[in-house]
C-alpha cells in the first residue's frame, strides 16, 4: 500500500488518490488548426518510462489535482507539487 | 517404544479424534504435541506417491503434518498441525489419505514411483486433452479438501497501525532490540507469532543477565507492555508491500482474529531461523525428525519422541538436544559429521559419521552409522540452519552465501530495516543479543548471555549428485534428488524454473525446509555454486493466511456501500421493492403483484393521473463564479451560457475522445449560477470532471464546484394532472405555461423555506420536479400524496420510469449508448457544426472515424406481435457471403400505453434506414424489426404541455394479500438493513459510544476561506485531521480553497450566496454527522481510517470505512465525523456490527 503526498494534506494511503494522466501534455487548440495526428498523440500516446515519472493525480479526499513525481521500477515518491507550485 | 509424554501437567483432558479414533491431550498442546504424546507416528500419506509421513517439525515449518480440521461444525483444510492449538471437540483428518493415514488406499502408488517422476502428468496425459485425466489426477494426488459449505466468520477487523520501530520476533535478538527502542524513547510494536514472547529461549535455555532466559523475556515483555508499547503475540508478519506496509495475521484465543498493517520509520527483522533436514536415502520416514523440534516437544509439551534415538548432525546446535534427551532418560546416539565434535555426558557420540541407511517401512527401527546398525525408534536431524529473511528478501533485499555458517544471509541492508540475530546467521545467544541490541538502537552494554557458549559451527552437508536410494529434498511436494537431476537433464537448470518443473517449494510450507536442499542440489548436479545458483523469489505470504483476514468486514452489506435514499423508510411503508440503480437503492416498483403487472400498471397510470417520483439521487452541481459559464460550456457539448436565467437545457458531456459520458440538463440560475443535474450514478464522476478542468484550465479563484446533490430531496409530479398537484402545494409559483414553460424552473418556498420547481421531463408527460432540503422531504412527500389524492396520485418506481423514458425514445446514457457513441450518432448534431469555441471532445468529433458513414445510430426498433426483441440480441448483415453484427437492441419493453412492444438500439446506418428490416439474433433464434426512430409515444410531444389531464382513470390493479415472488436483483427491502430512526439512535458499547448528531448548521465554503469566515463565522476555529475544535462555530478545513462551516444551529444563509472572491452554499444535509467518543476512541478510529491521525493533516477529509468524512475532535477523546449523508446508514451499520 503506497503512501502519496497530496500537497495540500501530506501523506495519505494510495486509496484517497485517483490517477489523472501524464504530466506535461498541453490540450492542443484550436480543434480546427489540430490535425489528426497531434490529436491522437495528446489522446493516446504516453511516454510511460521505466524509472523516474511525472503524473497528475488527485486527492480525491480534499479534492487537489496536483503533480507527483515518482519512480515505476521501485515505486519510490520522489515529490509532488500543486498544480501552481507549492511543494512537497 | 512410541513417543510418549513424560511430563503430565495437572488439570483436565482435552478429548479430540484423528482420522475418527478418539485421543486426549492437554492444556497448552498443538494437535502435533498431542498426537506424538499418543503415539501416532503416521500423520498424513504424501502428496503424489501416498508414502507414510510423521511430524517433521515444530512450528510453521512443517511439510507433513497438514490435517482438515473440524470444530464446532466448521472445516478448514490444511492446517498445519504443528501450529494449530488443540481444542476439545476437534476432529482431525489426515490429508491426502483413504480412510486413513495409517491404512491408505493409495499407498499402492509409491510402487509405481519409478514411472512417475516430476512432469509425468504433463508428459503423458497431453493426448487428448489434459482435462480428461485431471479430474481423477486430482483426486489422487493433493492435499486437503476444502468444504463448500463452509462459512467463515466475516467480522475479521482490519487494525492500521504505526510506530517508530517495529520489530518482527520476539526472540532474544527481537527483545534486546525492543528493549533498546524502547529505553530510546521509541514507540514499539513488538510482533510475535507464537503464543507467548521468548522465542528460542523457551526451549534451548540459557540465561541472560543472570536470569533463565525464559523469565527475562518475560520481564522484558512485561516491561514494554506496562511501558505503552505493543506486544502482539500469536501474531504473524505475512508480508512486506509497497512503502513498507507490514501487513500481520493476528489470532485472538476467543475473538475473532485480526488483520495488522503497521507503517514504522524502521523494521527490525528479528525471526530467527529454521533447522533444515539433511538429505539420506529414506529421509522421509516417520520418526525422522528435526532436531530442534524434537527438544521443543520435550521442553514445552514434556514429550519426549522416543527412547531409543539417534541425532544426526553437521553442526553444534545438535549436542544440547542430544543431551536433554539423554537426560530425559532416552538412549541417545549422536552421529555428527565434524571431526571435532564433542558430546554431553551420557550421549554415544560417532565423529565424522554419517547416516547410511533408515530402517523401517512405516517408521523408524533402525539407523545404519558408519556401518554400525543402531536400534532406534526415532532419527533426529540437524542439516544446519536457514535464517528466516523473508520479510527482507519481500523488501528487496539481496542474500549473499555464508560458506562458514553454511546459509544465505541479508547482503547490503535495506533503507529502514535492520536484521540481527539468527535471521542474520547469528546462531549463538550472545551474538543474537548483542546485534538485536544495536539493531533495535541501544547504546552500552547489550544484554549479556550467561553460560559460555561455544561458537557455532558447521561443516556444509549438500545432497551430492547421483547419490543412490530415495532422497527426499521436499517432502510436502514429493520431490527427490532424482527429479532434480531430471529437472537439470531437460535444461530447467534456473531454480525458478526447477521450482515450477518439480514443484519444489510450492505449496503451504514453501519450501521453508527444502529449498536450501533443492538449489544446493541443483548446484551439485549442474556443478555451479551455490551462490551463483540462489533462491527463487519470496514473496508474501510468509505463511497461508485465510482469505478472511484480508477480506476483513467488506462483505455483505458492508462490501460495496449503496448510497441511501433520505425517504427510504417512506417508501418501504409503501410497499416498495428496491433495486441498486447508479449505486442507489432506490424503489423499482411499489406492491405486492409481480413484476410485469405492477410495472406495467405503474407506466399506465403514469399517462393518466399523476405519479410521484423519487427523484433525490439526480445530479445538483452547482457551478458559481464569475467564469462559471465558460467552465459548464467547455464541459458541455451543448452552449449553455447563452440561456436565460430560469430555463433549462438538455445535452450530452462527452469524453475528450468524443464519447458521450453523461447526458443531463442544466440550468441557469444566473451568468455566475448554474447547476448540473447529470444522471444520478454519474454524480462523483460529472463533479471530479468540472473540478478538474476547473484547477486545470481555468482561474481557480474564479468559478467553483459544488455538489449540493445530498442537500436537496426532489419529488418528481408527473403525469397529466401534475400541474393540478404542484398547485395544490402552495409554493407561490405561477404555473401558467407561460410563466413556467417546459425547460424552464422557478423558486418558490415550501412551509417558508426554499424551494425549486423545475420542468422537465422523462416520461414524455407533463412533469414538474420539486426540491426542498432534505430535512423537509418527508413533509413534501405526504403533501403531495394528500394533494394528489383526489387526483389519484401513486407512487412511481423506476422500472416504469424506465419504460416511460423508452417509449419516448429517450436515452439513458451506457446503457443506450456504449463506449464508441457520439453524439451525432444520436441525431444531435448542432454544436458540432455550429460551435466556434473549445469544448471537452470537439476535435474528436472530427476525425476519420467519427465521420465514417457506417456507424452505429440510434434507433427504434419495431416488431410484429407482442414478444418483445431480447436485449442484447445483435441485428445481423449476411450480404457478401459473410455474417455480421451491424449492431444490438440496447432497451426493450413490452408498451402498455402502445399495446406492442418497444424497443430501442445502436443500428449500423439506423438513422437513414428507417423502415427497413433488420435480421436480429439471439441464442441461436432469428427475428425480425423495423428500424424507426427511437421515440414510439406521442412523437410530436404534445402531451408536455397538454392540458391538464381529464382522460379517465384505469381500474386500479387488484390490492393482494401474499406478495408475489421476486427475484434478486429486486429486493423487498430485506437484504438491506432498514435506515435506523437517528433520533434516537445510539451505540453503548466498552469502550466506545456512538450517536447522530442532528441539528447542526453546516455551509460550505470555497474560494478565499478568510473572507468567508469574516462574513459568515467570524471567530470560527480552523480544524485539521483529528484536530480539536472546542467551541463553535469551526471551520473543518477540506481543501486548499474549501472548508465547512459548522454551527451549534443550522445555518440562516439563503440556498447559495456569493462574495467577493468566495461562495458558500448550505450544507446542513449534505453531511450526516457521527459522534464517536470514549476512551476507546483511538481504537475504534483505527479500524476505520487509514490515515495517521497524530501526522497533523491540514485537511479534516479522508476516507473512513471506505467512505468519504470529515474526522476532527471536539474533546480529547471525543470525534466529530461528517458522512456523506447518504452513507450514513453504511456506516452506522459499520459501527452497530463491530465486533
Amino acid at each position: 500500500m503506497q503512501l502519496f503526498p497530496c500537497p495540500f494534506c501530506g501523506p495519505r494511503d494510495e486509496t484517497e488518490f485517483h490517477f489523472g494522466g501524464e504530466a506535461g501534455k498541453v490540450r492542443p487548440e484550436p480543434a480546427a488548426e489540430v490535425d489528426a495526428a497531434r490529436w491522437s498523440r495528446y489522446l493516446h500516446v504516453n511516454a510511460n518510462p521505466r524509472g523516474a515519472t511525472r503524473e497528475i493525480w488527485v486527492h480525491a479526499t480534499c479534492g487537489e489535482f496536483f503533480l507527483m513525481e515518482r519512480d515505476t521500477v521501485t515505486h519510490a515518491v520522489i515529490g509532488s507539487q500543486s498544480l501552481r507550485g507549492e511543494q512537497r | 517404544m512410541s513417543p510418549s509424554r513424560i511430563v503430565n501437567p495437572a488439570g483436565t483432558t482435552i478429548p479430540f479424534t484423528f482420522d475418527g479414533r478418539p485421543y486426549a491431550g492437554v492444556a497448552g498442546d498443538t494437535i502435533a504435541s498431542a498426537l506424538l504424546a499418543n503415539g501416532v507416528r503416521i500423520v498424513g500419506r504424501s502428496f503424489k506417491y501416498h508414502r507414510p509421513r510423521g511430524i517433521w517439525g515444530a512450528w510453521t515449518e512443517e511439510p507433513n503434518a497438514l490435517a482438515d480440521v473440524t470444530l464446532d461444525g466448521r472445516t478448514t483444510p490444511n492446517l498445519r498441525a504443528t501450529t494449530e492449538p488443540l481444542a476439545a471437540g476437534m476432529a482431525v483428518r489426515s490429508v491426502n489419505a483413504a480412510p486413513s493415514a495409517e491404512g491408505d488406499r493409495g499407498a499402492f502408488l509409491d510402487r509405481f514411483s519409478a514411472f512417475i517422476p516430476a512432469g509425468f502428468y504433463y508428459k503423458t496425459f497431453l493426448w487428448p486433452d489434459w482435462h480428461l485425466f485431471e479430474p481423477r489426477i486430482r483426486a489422487m494426488a493433493g492435499l486437503g479438501r476444502l468444504d463448500p459449505d463452509n462459512r467463515p466468520a466475516a467480522d475479521w477487523p482490519q487494525i492500521n497501525a504505526t510506530c517508530d520501530v517495529l520489530v518482527v520476533g520476539a526472540g532474544p535478538a527481537g527483545l534486546a532490540a525492543a528493549k533498546a527502542a524502547a529505553g530510546a524513547g521509541r514507540t514499539v510494536i513488538l510482533i510475535d507469532d507464537r503464543p507467548q514472547a521468548g522465542g528460542s529461549l523457551l526451549h534451548r535455555g540459557g540465561t541472560v543477565d543472570g536470569m533463565p532466559g525464559a523469565d527475562w523475556a518475560a520481564t522484558i515483555a512485561g516491561d514494554l507492555a506496562s511501558a505503552g508499547h505493543r506486544l502482539l503475540t500469536g501474531t504473524t508478519a505475512y508480508g512486506i508491500y509497497d512503502h513498507d506496509l507490514v501487513c500481520a495475521w493476528q489470532r485472538r484465543p476467543g475473538r475473532a482474529d485480526a488483520q495488522w498493517k503497521i507503517r514504522a520509520k524502521r523494521i527490525v527483522v528479528t525471526a530467527g531461523a529454521i533447522e533444515r533436514p539433511l538429505v539420506f536415502a529414506d529421509n522421509d520416514r516417520p520418526g525422522v525428525m528435526s532436531a530442534d523440534a524434537a527438544l521443543y516437544y520435550l521442553r514445552r509439551h514434556g514429550v519426549l519422541v522416543g527412547s531409543r534415538v539417534v541425532v544426526a548432525a553437521n553442526n553444534s546446535s545438535a549436542a544440547a538436544v542430544a543431551g536433554a534427551l539423554a537426560a530425559a532418560g532416552a538412549a541417545v546416539t549422536l552421529a555428527d559429521l565434524r571431526a571435532d565434535a564433542t558430546a554431553p555426558a551420557g550421549v554415544a557420540l560417532r565423529k565424522a559419521a554419517a547416516v547410511e541407511a533408515v530402517h523401517g517401512r512405516r517408521g523408524v527401527e533402525a539407523v545404519t552409522v558408519g556401518g554400525e546398525r543402531i536400534a532406534a525408534d526415532a532419527l533426529l536431524v540437524s542439516g544446519g540452519w536457514t535464517p528466516t529473511v523473508h520479510l527482507f528478501c519481500q523488501a528487496r533485499g539481496k542474500l549473499r552465501y555464508d560458506d562458514r555458517r553454511a546459509a544465505f544471509v541479508p547482503g547490503d541492508p535495506v533503507a529502514g530495516m535492520a536484521v540481527a540475530g539468527a535471521a542474520n546467521g547469528r546462531f549463538s545467544l550472545a551474538e543474537a543479543l548483542a546485534e538485536g541490541w544495536r539493531a533495535g538502537g541501544g547504546e552500552g552494554a547489550a544484554p549479556v548471555a550467561g553460560d559460555a557458549e561455544a561458537a557455532f559451527a558447521v561443516v556444509p552437508a549438500w545432497p551430492k549428485a547421483g547419490a543412490k536410494g530415495r532422497q527426499w529434498i521436499d517432502l510436502q511436494n514429493d520431490v527427490t534428488l532424482k527429479d532434480v537431476a531430471l529437472a537439470a537433464r531437460e535444461n530447467f537448470r534456473s531454480v525458478e524454473h526447477l521450482k515450477r518443473y518439480t514443484t519444489l517449494g510450492m505449496a503451504t510450507d514453501q519450501g521453508k525446509t527444502s529449498n536450501m536442499n533443492g538449489l544446493a542440489a541443483m548446484a551439485a548436479i549442474t556443478g555451479s555454486s551455490i551462490e551463483a545458483t540462489g533462491t527463487t523469489t519470496y514473496r508474501p505470504p510468509f505463511v497461508p493466511v485465510p482469505f478472511g483476514i484480508v477480506a476483513g468486514r467488506r462483505r455483505g452489506q458492508l462490501f460495496n456501500p449503496v448510497r441511501r435514499l433520505v425517504l427510504e423508510d417512506a417508501h418501504r411503508a409503501a410497499g416498495a421493492v428496491f433495486r441498486e440503480y447508479g449505486g442507489w437503492l432506490r424503489p423499482a416498483w411499489y406492491g405486492a403483484g409481480s413484476e410485469a403487472g405492477e410495472v406495467a400498471r405503474e407506466a399506465s397510470l403514469a399517462r393518466q393521473t399523476v405519479g410521484i417520483l423519487d427523484g433525490s439521487p439526480l445530479g445538483k452541481i452547482e457551478v458559481m463564479g464569475p467564469d462559471a459559464g465558460a467552465l459548464v460550456d467547455f464541459n458541455s457539448y451543448s452552449t449553455l451560457s447563452t440561456l436565460k436565467p430560469g430555463r433549462i437545457r438538455y445535452g450530452f458531456m462527452l469524453t475528450e475522445g468524443g464519447v458521450v459520458y453523461d447526458d443531463g440538463v442544466v440550468s441557469k440560475v444566473s451568468d455566475e449560477h448554474y447547476i448540473v443535474s447529470c444522471s444520478s450514478g454519474h454524480v462523483p464522476g460529472v463533479a471530479a470532471r468540472l473540478e478538474e478542468w476547473r484547477q486545470d484550465r481555468f482561474d481557480p479563484a474564479r468559478v467553483f464546484v459544488h455538489n449540493s446533490t445530498l442537500q436537496w430531496a426532489t419529488l418528481t409530479a408527473t403525469g397529466p394532472r401534475s400541474r393540478q398537484l404542484v398547485a395544490a402545494l402552495d409554493l407561490g409559483i405561477d404555473l401558467s405555461d407561460e410563466a413556467l414553460p417546459h425547460m424552464a424552473f422557478a423558486e418558490g418556498a415550501f412551509e417558508g423555506r426554499p424551494a425549486r420547481v423545475a420542468r422537465v421531463s422523462f416520461t414524455g408527460e407533463r412533469s414538474y420536479e420539486v426540491s426542498v432540503a432534505v430535512s423537509q422531504a418527508h413533509r413534501l412527500l405526504a403533501a403531495m400524496m394528500e394533494a394528489g389524492r383526489p387526483l389519484g396520485a401513486f407512487p412511481l418506481g423506476s422500472e416504469a420510469l424506465l419504460l416511460l423514458r423508452a417509449e419516448k425514445g429517450y436515452l439513458i446514457a451506457g446503457k443506450d449508448t456504449d463506449g464508441t457513441t457520439m453524439p451525432h450518432d444520436l441525431g444531435v448534431t448542432g454544436p458540432r457544426d455550429k460551435r466556434k469555441d473549445e469544448f471537452v471532445g470537439k476535435r474528436s468529433l472530427a476525425t476519420d472515424n467519427a465521420r465514417d458513414g457506417a456507424r452505429r445510430q440510434f434507433v427504434g426498433l419495431a416488431v410484429d406481435g407482442c414478444e418483445p426483441l431480447p436485449t442484447g440480441a445483435h441485428g445481423v448483415d449476411r450480404s457478401g457471403g459473410r455474417t455480421r453484427s451491424i449492431g444490438y437492441v440496447t432497451s426493450s419493453y413490452f408498451s402498455p400505453a402502445l399495446g406492442r412492444p418497444i424497443a430501442l438500439g445502436l443500428i449500423e446506418r439506423g438513422l437513414s434506414r428507417l423502415g427497413e428490416t433488420v435480421e436480429i439474433v439471439h441464442l441461436g433464434r432469428a427475428l425480425t424489426a423495423r428500424i424507426a426512430a427511437p421515440c414510439a409515444f406521442d412523437p410530436d410531444g404534445a402531451r408536455l404541455s397538454a392540458p391538464d389531464g381529464a382522460i379517465a382513470v384505469g381500474a386500479p390493479a387488484s390490492p393482494r394479500t401474499v406478495a408475489a415472488a421476486i427475484t434478486p436483483p429486486f429486493d423487498r427491502g430485506r437484504r438491506w438493513a432498514p435506515i435506523p430512526d437517528w433520533r434516537s439512535a445510539g451505540l453503548f458499547r466498552d469502550g466506545w459510544t456512538a450517536k447522530r448528531v442532528l441539528g447542526l448548521g453546516q455551509t460550505l465554503v470555497s474560494g478565499r476561506l478568510a473572507d468567508a469566515v469574516a462574513a459568515l463565522a467570524p471567530g470560527a476555529a480552523e480544524v485539521g485531521l483529528f484536530g480539536i475544535a472546542e467551541g463553535a462555530p469551526q471551520l473543518v478545513r477540506i481543501a486548499r480553497d474549501r472548508a465547512l462551516v459548522v454551527r451549534d444551529e443550522p445555518s440562516d444563509i439563503a440556498a447559495a450566496v456569493g462574495g467577493a472572491g468566495f461562495v458558500a452554499t448550505r450544507a446542513d444535509d449534505v453531511f450526516a454527522v457521527f459522534e464517536l467518543g470514549g476512551p476507546g476512541l483511538r481504537g475504534l478510529l483505527a479500524e476505520m481510517v487509514t490515515a495517521d491521525l497524530d501526522a497533523g493533516s491540514r485537511s479534516a477529509a479522508t476516507l473512513a470505512c471506505g467512505v468519504p468524512v470529515l474526522l476532527y475532535r471536539t474533546t480529547v477523546d471525543r470525534a466529530r465525523l461528517h458522512v456523506e449523508a447518504a452513507f450514513a446508514a453504511y456506516l452506522w451499520r459499520w459501527l452497530e456490527t463491530r465486533p
